[in-house]
């Protein structure tokens, strides 16, 4: 245990440094609750017996902020270093494999409860959003099963990706059109119920649906269903993980 | 294991990849404190080989010890005594070369003081440096410090110096060099025949999957028994002799030359070195 806490450490210096996951990570969420809620700020969602668009979308950048944390971060960086040579090498050490991965997940989880503590913060006190103390252990339980489940699908992931090139445009390619189907990026309201029927076959909506329940206020608290269908998701890819995840650079 | 000498011990390694045999019957024996060289052009097998020493691969056949252990079958105590520097591996750029030595000492149960190390690889000036920052050759020499970190009796470098500008291999090679003064065994592929002369005390050169030649980089290919070339001109001609007797040859001709009164002009006695050598065994022009 003390060797996975050594290194999450090295991996939380490693996230912290680097500009490129400290901006897609921690400020993009940021920046896109802002342009959000100054576009449609004072409209109101037909949700949850009708809530303000920004009361929508604080939950909304939450759910995008902890895949973003999990699912695009880890992908991204498991690629990188796989192609440096830079998995292999570590399996070249006493270090056992699980402790590599448990300190990246690890690192994932406590950004993805960094970005919960910070757009709640900046949607109670730019907007006036109310932070629902009352659901707290229902929104970190939805959290951390979400947070792992991504983290899964993550490190599975990587496997269809050969290079570091290919890295992002995959991801995104993968997530950005989910974000816009499931109700993430356009409010529910909006989007044609063929739409959401067939965001519902995707782990997205249904993180989104079980954070936006427990957080938003009237909302129906711990959904058990959607809740479920994420931790699913999450076996899926935590097994074709096991199965595909490789140490060894793709190329050469 | 019987020879409490013996480091790698391989009987008969074989390696195929589908229909390409990689590695056809290899016999090696590297004995502890050396500096052994496996030396062949790309594509010889010699990074196949060393990956079934390190660990990383499983071999279609043949025999393998390494620190009396097959390296398959092999857990985190044997992990524990062996260092391994890849052939192309990236450091992490956002930390330093203190934090990637710590980090790797982590992974250890009795790992070397991290300072001693720095200075041991010659960084003492870059340790609070991001590894990003360093030159091809400091970052070599970092790689080489990670794979020490351990304190392993047996370290494997694969192609350490390939790609790298004159100075930067000068560098590596200084860092390697100081690896025989700590009394490891290292077991260095490369495919430049200066390195293994510099660095080496056996070669071992490998071709096409099999062991054409091996000794030390002196005898290599029997060069000392090899015939000698004698050359000079002579009224504007170019004469070349080859001799195995050369200090007879050579008593016989310039007697004469004295008794005739005649000039040896550019008189040279010349071994074939062991580039020569080297380029004739792995067949290349």
């Amino acid at each position: 245990m003390s060797l996975v806490l050594h290194q999450f450490r090295y991996d939380q210096k490693a996230f912290w440094r680097n500009p490129a996951s400290v901006f897609f990570t921690v400020a993009f969420p940021v920046i896109l609750l802002l342009i959000f809620a100054t576009v449609f700020g004072d409209q109101t969602v037909d949700v949850a017996g009708g809530v303000k668009t920004t009361t929508y979308y604080v939950p909304a950048i939450i759910v995008l902020s902890v895949i973003s944390a999990t699912m695009q971060s880890l992908a991204m960086s498991l690629v990188i270093a796989r192609e440096d040579g830079r998995l292999k090498r570590g399996r070249g050490t006493p270090m056992p494999a699980w402790v590599f991965i448990a300190g990246r997940v690890g690192n994932s989880i406590v950004v993805a409860l960094l970005m919960l503590v910070l757009i709640a913060a900046l949607g109670r006190v730019a907007y006036s959003v109310p932070v629902p103390w009352s659901r707290l252990p229902e929104i970190v339980a939805v959290l951390v099963v979400g947070a792992a489940a991504f983290c899964c699908l993550g490190i599975a992931l990587t496997a269809a990706i050969p290079s570091q090139d290919a890295a992002a445009p995959i991801v995104n390619a993968l997530l950005l059109p989910l974000y816009f189907l499931s109700g993430v990026f356009i409010p529910d309201d909006q989007l044609p119920s063929g739409v959401i029927h067939f965001a519902d076959a995707f782990p997205v909506r249904h993180f989104f649906e079980a954070f936006f329940e427990a957080y938003v206020p009237g909302g129906a608290g711990l959904e058990w269903g959607n809740l479920a269908a994420v931790a699913a998701w999450g076996v899926a890819g935590l097994l074709l993980a096991a199965r595909y995840f490789r140490w060894t650079p793709r190329s050469g | 294991m019987s020879d409490p000498d013996s480091v790698i011990s391989v009987r008969g390694l074989r390696m195929s990849y589908g229909e390409l045999e990689a590695v056809r019957g290899i016999d090696l024996e590297v004995r502890r404190g050396e500096v052994f060289a496996f030396l062949g052009p790309n594509g010889a097998g010699k990074t196949t080989t060393v990956e079934i020493l390190e660990g990383y691969r499983r071999r279609s056949g043949g025999e393998v010890a390494v620190l009396g252990e097959d390296p398959q079958h092999a857990g985190r105590a044997w992990r524990e005594r062996i260092g391994i520097v890849l052939q192309s591996c990236r450091l992490d750029p956002y930390l330093t070369v203190r934090e990637s030595l710590a980090l790797y000492a982590g992974y250890y149960r009795a790992p070397r003081p991290i300072e001693e190390t720095i200075e041991l690889v010659g960084l003492g000036g870059k340790a609070d440096e991001r590894t990003s920052r360093l030159s091809g050759g400091q970052q070599r020499r970092l790689d080489v410090g990670m794979a020490l970190i351990g304190d392993p009796e047996l370290l494997f470098l694969d192609e350490p110096t390939t790609g790298f500008d004159p100075s930067a291999r000068r560098q590596a090679w200084e860092a390697i060099a100081g690896l025989r003064e700590l009394g490891k065994t290292v077991f260095l592929t490369t495919h430049y025949m200066d390195e293994a002369q510099y660095l080496a005390d056996r070669v071992t050169i490998v071709v096409g999957g099999e062991i054409v030649a091996r000794g030390t980089p002196e005898d290599l290919g029997d060069r000392e028994s090899r015939p000698a070339k004698i050359s000079y001109r002579e009224d504007g001609r170019e004469v070349e002799l080859e001799t195995t007797d050369p200090v007879r040859a050579l008593n016989e001709l310039t007697g004469k030359a004295l008794a005739e009164g005649r000039e040896l002009e550019g008189l040279e006695v010349t071994r074939p070195s062991l580039e020569d050598v080297y380029l004739e065994l792995t067949g290349q022009p």
